[in-house]
């Protein structure tokens, strides 16, 4: 008499793997960890310091009120096309145009924003900002702007952090985002 | 009249012997990659685009706060909230929230948290920058505005 070999029925096999692929299709959520990074400022004093007094020259002013609109540099604006030039030729005048910076290290871009403003108007000019910094980070260093980006995501890779430190050497990120003004809520 | 003969002796099926072998690879993709959702999201969340993002590379050191719109809005209102975890949190809860979620770091890594905003498009600044304020007195400074990638417009 021949030995039984013992097996398992395959043709269920099919069906139990779909019950589970489709369980886990339903359950899945790809996780988001990306975004615009930035570092908020010490924690507020008791006693705040005397205003430090910056000048006017310094400072490149976008404002935003509670209806999203824009005024760059006490100017109101709509077309925002041309904004990331002009904000890389501010960082880098190094005091060629009296009316613009005396070097990036001084150079900073202020927001000011309304209680009212949309998070999506913000998020829209911080990318723009972000976008010139990076470029002139990217240029700096030699890379490409998506690869400086990537290598200052991961700054445990000794070859990332040479690329970062290079591309950042003498343009500190001074982006000032003001408490809001009040009018529209 | 002429008749067309049916061809026979040709066979039509599809072999379905490899089909669990593909549908378990397909299952094991989904296996690795899933990620379970810890809380329920009850706020709206139609998250912005951007171009310049950035990558964070250390999952345990990011907490998550939700603002939106509530779902629920007969129950909640209309006006924007904070969800943390599973509950909806007040500004002023954030400090303590922040110290919770620092607990259950490293100590040596609790000033590396990084609070990842995860805010509705439609959400007010003022909401906002009163969350940036909370979080700047409970000391994590890291800030992310999560947005999604916007294909669009050149990155470059």
């Amino acid at each position: 008499m021949p030995r039984a070999t013992p097996e398992i029925p395959n043709a269920s096999m099919a069906d139990i793997a779909f019950l589970l692929l489709v369980f886990f299709l339903v359950t899945t959520t790809i996780p988001n960890n990306k975004g615009l990074s930035i570092a908020l400022p010490p924690p507020p004093e008791a006693n705040p310091p005397e205003d430090v007094k910056i000048q006017e020259r310094n400072m490149f002013k976008i404002q935003i009120n509670s209806s999203d609109a824009l005024l760059i540099e006490g100017e109101p604006r709509e077309d925002i096309r041309t904004l990331k030039d002009e904000i890389k030729a501010f960082v880098l005048n190094n005091g060629k145009d009296p009316a613009s910076s005396d070097n990036p290290e001084k150079a900073i871009v202020s927001f000011k924003t309304d209680r009212g403003t949309s998070h999506k108007r913000f998020v829209e000019l911080l990318d723009i900002v972000q976008a010139a910094y990076y470029d002139l980070y990217a240029e700096q260093a030699g890379v490409t702007n998506a690869e400086f980006r990537d290598a200052a995501s991961d700054l445990s890779i000794p070859k990332n952090r040479a690329i970062y430190e290079k591309g950042r050497a003498g343009i500190p990120l001074n982006i000032s985002i003001a408490d809001p003004t009040k009018v529209g809520n | 009249m002429a008749k067309f003969k049916k061809k026979t002796n040709v066979k039509q099926d599809i072999p379905t012997s490899s089909m669990p072998d593909v549908v378990f690879m397909l299952l094991f993709f989904f296996m690795v990659t899933t990620e379970m959702r810890k809380s329920t999201l009850e706020v709206k969340q139609q998250i912005p685009k951007a171009t310049q993002l950035r990558k964070l590379m250390r999952k345990s050191l990011v907490a998550n706060l939700y603002v939106g719109e509530p779902t629920k809005t007969q129950v909640y209102g209309k006006e924007p909230k904070i969800q943390a975890d599973d509950t909806f949190i007040d500004t002023k809860d954030i400090i303590r929230w922040v110290n919770e979620q620092k607990a259950k770091l490293d100590e040596v890594e609790r000033d590396q948290i990084t609070v990842s905003l995860k805010v509705d498009k439609d959400a007010k600044r003022g909401l906002i920058a009163d969350i940036e304020t909370e979080l700047r007195k409970a000391n994590a400074r890291k800030l992310l505005y999560s947005t999604l990638e916007d294909n669009d417009r050149d990155s470059n």
